[in-house]
C-alpha cells in the first residue's frame, strides 16, 4: 500500500510534466463513481423516499404529501394496554424477536463448530478448501428449492413420519413438522448457518497456531485453550456472523411465508402485506421502524467487538 | 492427550458430516423425486421412475408461462454479472488509493448488505412510485402527449429490478475485490509502471492477469445471486416476475412432482454456472503457467 502511495506522483509525472505542483489524483473518483451512483440511485433515495413517504398521508387510491404521524400512530395504538394482550405490533415484534433467538442459539454454535473442525482439524491446504467450497456452495442456489426440498422429508407422509410411524415412535402422523414454527426455524438454520461459518473461519485462520501450542505448553486443557484462546479471538466472526443471521430473520418475509404455510407473523410479512393492500405510507413506516431496531441490534452487538480492527 | 485429540477430530468429523447431509440432503431428496412416476406424488416411495414430471414442466406449468420468466431471469442475471464485475472492479481499484468520501462510500456498501432486504425493495417501489407520479403530473402540466398516452410506470425488470439486484450483488463484489487486492503483489505492478507502462498497460498485462480468476468469482457471485433472488425483487419488479418469484408463487398452487421437476433444473442451472466458473478459474491458471 504504501509503495504505492509513493508511487503515485511518479505516475503523474508521467502523464503530464507540466503539472508540477502535487494534487488529488482523478482516477480513483472516476473509478469510485458507478459503484456510489448505484447506491445513491438504488439505495440512498430508496430509504429517503421511505422515510419521507411514512410522514405521508393516504386514502384508497393515491398518496397525500403531508407532515402527520398517523402512520406510526396507527401502528402502537393499544400498545399501552396490556391487559388486553398488548397490540399487534407488539406481538409480531415479539415473535419475530422469538425467531431471531431461536435461529442464532442454533446456528452460531453449530456454525462456529463447523469452522472449528475446518480450521483446527483439516490437515492439508486442499482438502480444507474444498470442504470450505462444499459448505459455502449451497448459497449460490435457490433459497426457495431448499425450501421445497422439505416438504417431501416433513410433510404428513413424508420420510421423517414415516419413519417415527415404522419406529412406533408416534401412533399418527405428526403435523407440526411442517408449516409450522419448527419449520421455519430448521430452513432458517438450513439456509444461515453458512453466514456464521464463513466469518467465523475467516478469524480462525487468522489465529497463530503458536498461541495454541504456547496454551498447551503452559499446561491448558483443550477445553481451556478453547475457551480462553480460541473463542476470544473469534470473537469478531461471531459478532459478525450472530449479525448477519439477526438481521436475515428480522427482515424476512420468504422463508417465514413459505415454510410457515402463511400462518406466522413476522415484521416482514407486514409490511409485505400492507405493500399489497397499496397502504405504502403504512409499510413505510413500518420499515422505518424495522430499520431503526436493526441498527440498534447492529450497534449493541459491534460495541461488544472492534469490526474495523478486524478488515 | 493423543487418545482425547483424536477422539474430538472424530466427534467434529461426525458433527460435520451430519451437517453436509443436512445442507445437501433435502436436495437430492427433490432430485430423485423429480423423476417420480406419472402416477407418483410429493413423497416417496417412487411410483416407478420417468421423465414425464419434466415433459410437463416443458410444456408449461398452468397458468404461469415459466419460460418466459426462465428467460427474463437469465438475462437479468447476464445483466447484473456484468455490471457487478465491471464496477466493483473499478471500485476495488479505487479504494487502493485515498480518495474523498472513502469511509462513507465503504459503510454505504456495508449498510447496503445488511439493511433488511424488504426494507430495500419497499423504498425501491416507494421512489419509482414517486417518479411515476412526478412524470404524469408533468404530462398533465405541460400537456405531452406520449406520456399522457402511453406512459404507465418506469418500474421493470431493467429499471427497478436491476436495481435492487445491484445492492445487493455489488457488496459482495467489492468485498471480494478488497480480498483481492490485500493479497496482491503491488511490486509487480510498479516494475511495470517503471518500465514505462501506461495505467492502462499495467492493468491489462500485469494486474488483469494476475486477478482474473477473482474476477471469474465475482460474476459468478454476480450471476447466481441474483439467479436466486427474490426479497429485495419482489416489491421493486412491476407486474413481470422473475423465475424465483414464479417459483414462491408456485409453491403454493403446485401440488405434483413438477415443482421438485423445476425446483431441479433451477439448481442446475446454479450448479452448470458454479461449475463453468471453476472450469474457467482452472483453465486461466493453467494458460497463465
Amino acid at each position: 500500500m504504501t509503495a504505492q502511495v509513493e508511487s503515485v506522483p511518479l505516475a503523474a509525472e508521467q502523464a503530464a510534466p507540466a503539472a508540477s505542483a502535487p494534487r488529488v489524483p482523478r482516477a480513483p473518483l472516476w473509478q469510485a463513481a458507478p459503484l456510489g451512483l448505484v447506491l445513491l440511485l438504488f439505495f440512498v433515495l430508496p430509504l429517503l423516499a421511505t422515510a419521507v413517504v411514512s410522514f405521508w398521508d393516504y386514502t384508497e387510491y393515491s398518496l397525500v404529501p403531508d407532515i402527520t404521524l398517523r402512520n406510526y400512530r396507527e401502528m402502537f395504538e393499544g400498545c399501552a394496554d396490556v391487559s388486553a394482550g398488548g397490540c399487534t405490533t407488539l406481538r409480531t415484534y415479539l415473535s419475530t424477536f422469538r425467531l431471531c433467538a431461536e435461529v442464532a442459539l442454533v446456528t452460531v454454535p453449530l456454525g462456529f463448530l463447523v469452522a472449528y473442525f475446518l480450521a483446527f482439524h483439516v490437515r492439508g491446504e486442499g482438502v480444507r478448501m474444498a470442504l470450505f467450497l462444499l459448505c459455502t456452495a449451497p448459497f449460490l442456489t435457490s433459497n426457495v428449492i431448499r425450501m421445497v426440498s422439505w416438504i417431501p422429508l416433513l410433510g404428513r407422509e413424508g420420510v421423517v413420519n414415516q419413519a417415527l410411524l415404522a419406529l412406533r415412535v408416534v401412533q399418527q402422523p405428526q403435523d407440526w413438522l411442517l408449516f409450522s414454527e419448527f419449520s421455519v426455524v430448521l430452513a432458517f438454520i438450513h439456509l444461515y448457518t453458512l453466514f456464521v461459518v464463513v466469518p467465523v473461519f475467516n478469524s480462525l485462520m487468522r489465529i497463530d497456531r503458536r498461541l495454541i501450542e504456547a496454551a498447551r505448553d503452559a499446561g491448558a486443557s483443550a477445553w481451556q485453550t478453547l475457551w480462553h484462546v480460541v473463542i476470544p479471538l473469534a470473537k469478531p466472526g461471531i459478532v459478525i456472523g450472530a449479525i448477519f443471521v439477526i438481521v436475515l430473520v428480522m427482515g424476512d418475509f420468504v422463508t417465514i411465508g413459505v415454510m410457515g404455510g402463511q400462518q406466522i407473523a413476522s415484521v416482514g410479512k407486514v409490511i409485505q402485506v400492507q405493500m399489497s393492500y397499496l397502504q405504502f405510507p403504512a409499510a413505510a413506516a413500518q420499515a422505518m421502524v424495522l430499520l431503526a431496531l436493526v441498527l440498534l441490534m447492529i450497534a449493541v452487538l459491534t460495541k461488544l467487538v472492534d469490526i474495523r480492527r478486524e478488515l | 492427550m493423543e487418545d482425547r485429540r483424536s477422539f474430538t477430530f472424530w466427534l467434529l468429523a461426525a458433527l460435520f458430516s451430519l451437517f453436509l447431509l443436512f445442507l445437501y440432503g433435502p436436495t437430492l431428496t427433490i432430485l430423485v423425486l423429480s423423476f417420480q412416476g406419472p402416477e407418483g406424488g410429493l413423497t416417496f416411495p417412487m411410483q416407478g421412475a420417468s421423465l414425464h414430471w419434466y415433459r410437463v414442466l416443458w410444456e408449461g406449468v398452468g397458468v404461469v408461462d415459466i419460460w418466459s420468466a426462465f428467460r427474463r431471469s437469465v438475462a437479468l442475471g447476464l445483466v447484473v454479472m456484468v455490471l457487478t464485475t465491471a464496477i466493483a472492479l473499478a471500485a476495488g481499484y479505487a479504494f487502493r488509493r485515498r480518495f474523498p468520501g472513502q469511509g462513507a462510500l465503504f459503510q454505504l456498501s456495508i449498510a447496503s448488505l445488511i439493511v433488511p432486504s424488504i426494507v430495500v425493495s419497499l423504498g425501491i417501489a416507494l421512489e419509482f412510485r414517486l417518479l411515476d407520479d412526478t412524470v404524469k403530473a408533468l404530462g398533465e402540466a405541460y400537456d405531452i402527449a406520449w406520456i399522457n398516452e402511453g406512459y404507465t410506470t418506469a418500474m421493470g425488470l431493467f429499471s427497478s429490478g436491476l436495481g435492487a439486484h445491484l445492492t445487493w450483488t455489488l457488496p459482495f463484489g467489492l468485498l471480494i475485490m478488497f480480498a483481492v487486492f490485500n493479497r496482491f503483489p503491488a511490486a509487480l505492478e510498479e516494475a511495470g509502471r517503471d518500465l514505462g507502462g501506461s495505467p492502462w498497460q499495467v492493468f491489462r498485462h500485469v494486474v488483469l492477469p494476475l486477478i482474473g480468476p477473482s474476477l471469474v468469482g465475482v460474476a459468478l457471485f454476480g450471476f447466481t445471486l441474483s439467479w436466486d433472488e427474490i426479497a429485495r425483487t419482489s416489491q421493486a419488479i412491476g407486474d413481470r416476475n422473475t423465475l424465483p418469484l414464479e417459483l414462491q408463487g408456485l409453491t403454493t398452487t403446485v401440488t405434483t412432482p413438477e415443482i421438485y421437476a423445476l425446483g431441479t433444473l433451477t439448481t442446475g442451472v446454479s450448479v452448470l454456472v458454479i461449475g463453468t466458473a471453476f472450469a474457467a478459474i482452472a483453465l486461466w491458471r493453467r494458460v497463465r503457467r
